[in-house]
Order: structure tokens, then C-alpha cells, then sequence
């Protein structure tokens, strides 16, 4: 069940250009969180900016009920989080939405591109603890705006990276790095998350080679949880009739979505 | 039982033409979905009304994205009215909703003034609904909405094709997108309004400079949040002044004092729309923050409060 909570801010630092990282202490919602969810979080006491900003869960501690994540200044919003010191307190919702299936024991491939790398490391853990083998293809501009692999592989997980300007890995486009990197028969799923014409390039892939997988899409919220249709967006599936992002996703079938 | 104690002290409940709440707090129709989706944040049980979300005859699909965009201290949205239909609303998913004890209130709109009539017409059938709050005022669809709320005569027909048809308080929703309001609140008056709602949004847009286009993707779009109260509040002073219907009034309440200010213009009870957003379970504090200030102002009841500021 999602939950209201004060989260405890421990830490808020620069990972990159404009490229941050968060923890903070909510047990409750840390229980509860799947990857692919996200929290919806306050970013000051004043009503201006006025909505809460959403954003996915980068990784949990559920020990320690502390949450992560990473974000990118983007914005106000954003760039009012990036105040928050230690100590602070921080009004958060979540967890929301629904996440990505975990699999048991497949051979899974993760793509992510820019600060859509966020909610790609709690799924690799959670992936790892069901026994999956696991490739990260991780994609960004240049590498001062990329958080550091360590993470996954700490997790014991392989990441490539790849970078517009070769500052870092591959020179080029991540989905291109992946499609010489793999074996197509050799994949049983993708989840991605990213810009969307990243997301498509994977999907095209996974449709030419019939592999299923699952997207995670963005669309601007307002409640969060349903009430207001404001993230609504169409799926192929269901003709005229539109989705809420917030709430049937944000994570959808690959195959399902119409990608910009 | 200290809560037992102001119980018997102050009275927060209230008759809005009709309709009893038991406190003055309203929550906005297409703010809060058909009542569940924040029932993890709040006790829907604590709130006076849930206004669920705008309901028309045929199922309706909405408007194209991006239908929000935030604004300073307020947002814009165009939704389009998505929604089920009034039969699938009545059929399948009202009667899960009737089990909590809420005051639930239909929004309706209509492509006609026929059309407000026979959805009036099923909803009384039902058992479940405390009142009918008519949506004469939507900005964001092409048919219907706004056009019923800024021709007077429109909106005495609408209300009394509605009135003749139900048995239900009904309350039509005003839309501040007009010269003279208060000649709009008379014809509902007229037509036989139980009460007024008041306001809906202001219709606004935002502009993209990257891409040179209109952010949303309906062009226009309602304007909502604390950016709107000054003019929610001047509205309904001159309405409560001049036309002797209850008022629920609303735009942009975020807090107590906010609410109280409606009050004190002449709103019997308040509607929260975009403060849910920021606060789901600022319905239960504002009702909560209201008693306490009865109780600090050693009133015997909210009632007492309306319209102490109209001069
Ligand atoms: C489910 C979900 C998960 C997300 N996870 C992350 C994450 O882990 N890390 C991260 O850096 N970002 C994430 N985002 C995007 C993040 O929410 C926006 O970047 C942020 O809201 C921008 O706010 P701002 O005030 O800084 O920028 P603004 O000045 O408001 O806008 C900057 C840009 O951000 C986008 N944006 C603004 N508000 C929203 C909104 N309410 N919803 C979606 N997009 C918006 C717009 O495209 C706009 O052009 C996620 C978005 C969604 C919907
Ligand atoms: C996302 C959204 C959807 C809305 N949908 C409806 C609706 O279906 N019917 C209606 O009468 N008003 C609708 N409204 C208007 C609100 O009920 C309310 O009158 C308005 O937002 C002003 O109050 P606020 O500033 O507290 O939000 C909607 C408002 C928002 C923000
Ligand atoms: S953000 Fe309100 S329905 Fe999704």
C-alpha cells in the first residue's frame, strides 16, 4: 500500500553536471517499493512551483528503509530538491505506480539512457536476487552528465556504457552498442527506460527478433495516483482509450506502447 | 475524549440546499477521481462531499497530451472530460462506493439541455447519490460546458430540465469566464438551483517558445490553484450578496485559511480541487483546522462564520 511519509534526508550530492543523488529514510515506503515505481515528492513548503515532482526509485535499502535516488536538474522543481541538506525533512508519496514483472531465471538485457538509468539499478538488484543473467547498456551524452557503473557493478552486474562523444566507452548511440554486443537468441526480455527515441530503437530491435520486454514512460502528473487523468496516453491495445501513466504504468509491455 | 467533547460543542455540520455534510469540506470533481484513488492517503469517511469526476452521457475519451502544465502557484488542465459514461459510472462503479457512508455527489455534463435531463433522469433511479453538481462550465470540451454557463437563459433550462427530473439538491457550477456573474447565479436561481457551486476554472494557456506551439494539447485549458482565489473570492462576495442560494465556493484552497476566507465571503462549505495534489489529506486537516477555529473563536458552529465579511 502506498503511503505519506516524512523521509529523513542523510544525504544530497552532485554525481555528475547537473546529475544528483538522494537518500533519505522512509521504512514505510522502502517496504513496500517494487522497482519501476516511483515516489512523488514536495519540493518546498510554498505553493509555487506547486505540483510535487515525481520520480522513480534508484535504489533501496529495505533494511534500512532508506530510499534512493537520482535526478537530474531539469527544472525549478529539481533544482529545489537540490537544496534539501541532511537532517532536513522530506514530504514524499509513494510507492506509485505499477513496476516492471520480474522475471525468475531469464537472461534479461537493461537499457537505459540518461537519467533513465535511475530506475534500472533497483530492478538489476532485484533481478540479480532471482537468479537472472543480466547486461546493463547504459547511455548518455557525454560522461560528466552519466552517474558513475560502480553501482551495478558492485551488484556483480556487466555494464556497457556509451556516450554521443566518446568521452567515455562506446562513441555512438547506446541501442547501437547493444545490437553488436548481443545475441539476439540468447535474450529472453529488455527493459528500458529513457528517451523515448532510445526506447524505440530497442523496441524495433525486440520486435525484429520477437523478444518480449517493458518500457517505462514519462508524461507530466499532477496527483499521482489516478485521481486527476492528467498522464493519460494511448496504448496500441486499447484503441481510443487512453492509459494513466501514474497508475496502469508507468512501466508498459513494450510492445503495447507507441513510441514518440 | 476530548473529540467527544468538542463534538457537543461546535456544530459543523452543514445544509447545503438540501444536502447535509457533516462538515463544510468538499472535495472537487475531477480532483480526486471517484473517491479510492486517495483512499490510502486520507479517510474519505472525514470529508463532508467527494464530487466525483465529470460524468456525460457517452463514454468520453479526453483530449490529447499533454493535458496539465504548472503554471505559477497554479496549473492548467485540459482533460476533456475522460469518463466512462453515466451508466457504467451508475452500474459498476458507484455501488462499491456507496459502502464507505461518504456524501457522494455526481458532477454531470451534457452535449444538450436533453441530454442533462436524462442523465439527471438515471442518476435519480440509483440509490447512492447525495446530490447532482452540473458541470455547466468545462472549459475543455468543444460541445456542451462552458457554452450552458455564460448564456443566463441556457442555464435556467439547463437547471430546470434538471430540476424536473430529480428530487436530488441540485447544484450548478458556475463558470468565472463571464462579464456578470451574478446575472448567470439569478438565472440558476430561476431555473430553481438548490445551491451554487462556484467557481470552476479560468480558462488559460501556456506557450512552448522551443517549439513555438501551445504547450497543451487542446490549445486552452482551466486554470486552478491558489493563482485563482482572489477572483473565486470576489465572485462569490457579489453572488452571496445579491442572490440568497448557499454557496459552495472554491478556486485555489490550500489551507484553513484559505477556507475560512471563503467562508467569510459567504461560502457555507468549501471544495478543494488542486490542493489534493499537493496534499492528499489536506481535506481531513482543513475540516479538522476549521473546528479548531470555531472552537478558538467560541463559535457554536461553522455556520455562524458565512458571509461575516460581506460588508
Ligand atoms: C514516473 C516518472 C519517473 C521519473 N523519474 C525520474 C528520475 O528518476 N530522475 C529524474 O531526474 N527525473 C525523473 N523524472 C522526470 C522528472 O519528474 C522531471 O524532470 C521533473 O519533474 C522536472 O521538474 P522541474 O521543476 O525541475 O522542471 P520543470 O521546469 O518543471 O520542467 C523541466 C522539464 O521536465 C519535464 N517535467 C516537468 N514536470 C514534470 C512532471 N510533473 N512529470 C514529468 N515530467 C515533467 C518537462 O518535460 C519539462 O520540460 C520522472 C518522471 C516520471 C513521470
Ligand atoms: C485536473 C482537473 C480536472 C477537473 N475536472 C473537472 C470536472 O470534470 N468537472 C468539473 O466540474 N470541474 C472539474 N475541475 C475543476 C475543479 O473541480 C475546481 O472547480 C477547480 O479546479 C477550482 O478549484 P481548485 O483551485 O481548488 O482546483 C477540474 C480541475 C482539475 C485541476
Ligand atoms: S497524474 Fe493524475 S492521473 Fe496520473
Amino acid at each position: 500500500m502506498p503511503l505519506s511519509e516524512k523521509g529523513l534526508v542523510i544525504s544530497n550530492q552532485r554525481v555528475g553536471r547537473d546529475l544528483w543523488e538522494m537518500e533519505f529514510l522512509a521504512p514505510g515506503i522502502a517496504a513496500e517499493s517494487k522497482p519501476g515505481q516511483f515516489v512523488h515528492i514536495r519540493v518546498g513548503d510554498d505553493h509555487d512551483p506547486l505540483l510535487r515532482r515525481p520520480l522513480s526509485l534508484y535504489d533501496i535499502d529495505q533494511n534500512l528503509g532508506r530510499i534512493t535516488l537520482l535526478y537530474k536538474i531539469a527544472g525549478r522543481g529539481t533544482n529545489l530538491l537540490s537544496k534539501f541538506n541532511p537532517d532536513q525533512l522530506i514530504d514524499v508519496m509513494g510507492p506509485l505506480g505499477k513496476g516492471f514483472n520480474l522475471l525468475q531465471g531469464r537472461r534479461v538485457i537493461l537499457v537505459g539512457g540518461g537519467v533513465g538509468i535511475a530506475p534500472l539499478l533497483f530492478l538489476a538488484r532485484e533481478l540479480q536476487a532471482r537468479q537472472n543473467e543480466i547486461a546493463v547498456f547504459y547511455g548518455g551524452s557525454s560522461s560528466d552528465e552519466m552517474c558513475s557503473p560502480d553501482r551495478f557493478v558492485n551488484l556483480g552486474v556487466g555494464i556497457m556504457t556509451a556516450t554521443m562523444d566518446g568521452s567515455t566507452g562506446f562513441k555512438g548511440l547506446v541501442t547501437d552498442m547493444m545490437k553488436t554486443s548481443i545475441d539476439p537468441l540468447s535474450i529472453d526480455y529488455f527493459y528500458t527506460c529513457g528517451p523515448e527515441a532510445m526506447m524505440a530503437a530497442v523496441a524495433e530491435y525486440a520486435v525484429q527478433h520477437d523478444i518480449a520486454g517493458e518500457v517505462s514512460l514519462e508524461e507530466y502528473m499532477a496527483c499521482g495516483v489516478g485521481a486527476c487523468l492528467g498522464c493519460a496516453r494511448k496504448l496500441k491495445v486499447t484503441d481510443n482509450a487512453y492509459v494513466k501513466i501514474c497508475k496502469d504504468g508507468p512501466v508498459f509491455p513494450m510492445h503495447d506502447v507507441e513510441l514518440r | 475524549m476530548t473529540k467527544e467533547v468538542k463534538q457537543v460543542l461546535v456544530d459543523m455540520s452543514v445544509n447545503l440546499g438540501g444536502m447535509k455534510m457533516q462538515n463544510p469540506i468538499a472535495v472537487a470533481s475531477g480532483t480526486f477521481g471517484y473517491g479510492r484513488e486517495y483512499q490510502d492517503f486520507v479517510d474519505i469517511t472525514r470529508i463532508g462531499a467527494v464530487i466525483v469526476k465529470g460524468t456525460t452521457l457517452e463514454e468520453r475519451y479526453g483530449n490529447l497530451a499533454p493535458r496539465i502544465y504548472e503554471t505559477p502557484a497554479g496549473m492548467l488542465n485540459a482533460i476533456g472530460l475522460e469518463n466512462p459514461g453515466i451508466d457504467v459510472f451508475l452500474n459498476d462503479y458507484l455501488p462499491s462506493l456507496r459502502q464507505d457512508g461518504v456524501t457522494l455527489v455526481a458532477n454531470i455534463a451534457g452535449n444538450t439541455v436533453d441530454e442533462y435531463a436524462l442523465i439527471s433522469r438515471k442518476i435519480d433511479k440509483h440509490p447512492g447519490i447525495a446530490g447532482i453538481e452540473l458541470n455547466i462550465s468545462c472549459p475543455n470540451v468543444k460541445q456542451g460546458g462552458m457554452q450552458f454557463g455564460t448564456d443566463p437563459e441556457l442555464v435556467k433550462q439547463v437547471v430546470q430540465a434538471v430540476k424536473s427530473e430529480t428530487k436530488l439538491p441540485v447544484i450548478p457550477k458556475l463558470s468565472p469566464n463571464v462579464t456578470d456573474i451574478v446575472s448567470i447565479a439569478k438565472a440558476a436561481r430561476d431555473g430553481g438551483a438548490d445551491a451554487l457551486s462556484m467557481i470552476n476554472t479560468l480558462m488559460g494557456m501556456a506557450v512552448d517558445i522551443e517549439r513555438k506551439r501551445p504547450v497543451l494539447g487542446n490549445i486552452f485549458g482551466g486554470l486552478s490553484g491558489p493563482a485563482i482565489k482572489p477572483v473565486a473570492l470576489r465572485m462569490i462576495y457579489q453572488v452571496y450578496k445579491e442572490v440568497d442560494l448557499p454557496i459552495l465556493g472554491g478556486g485555489g484552497i490550500v489551507n484553513t485559511r484559505d477556507a475560512l476566507e471563503f467562508i467569510l465571503v459567504g461560502a457555507s462549505a468549501v471544495s478543494i480541487g488542486t490542493g489534493n495534489f499537493v496534499n492528499p489529506a489536506i481535506a481531513e486537516e482543513i475540516a479538522q483546522g476549521l473546528e479548531n477555529y470555531v472552537i478558538e473563536q467560541g463559535l457554536n458552529g461553522i455556520n455562524e462564520l458565512v458571509g461575516a465579511a460581506v460588508l
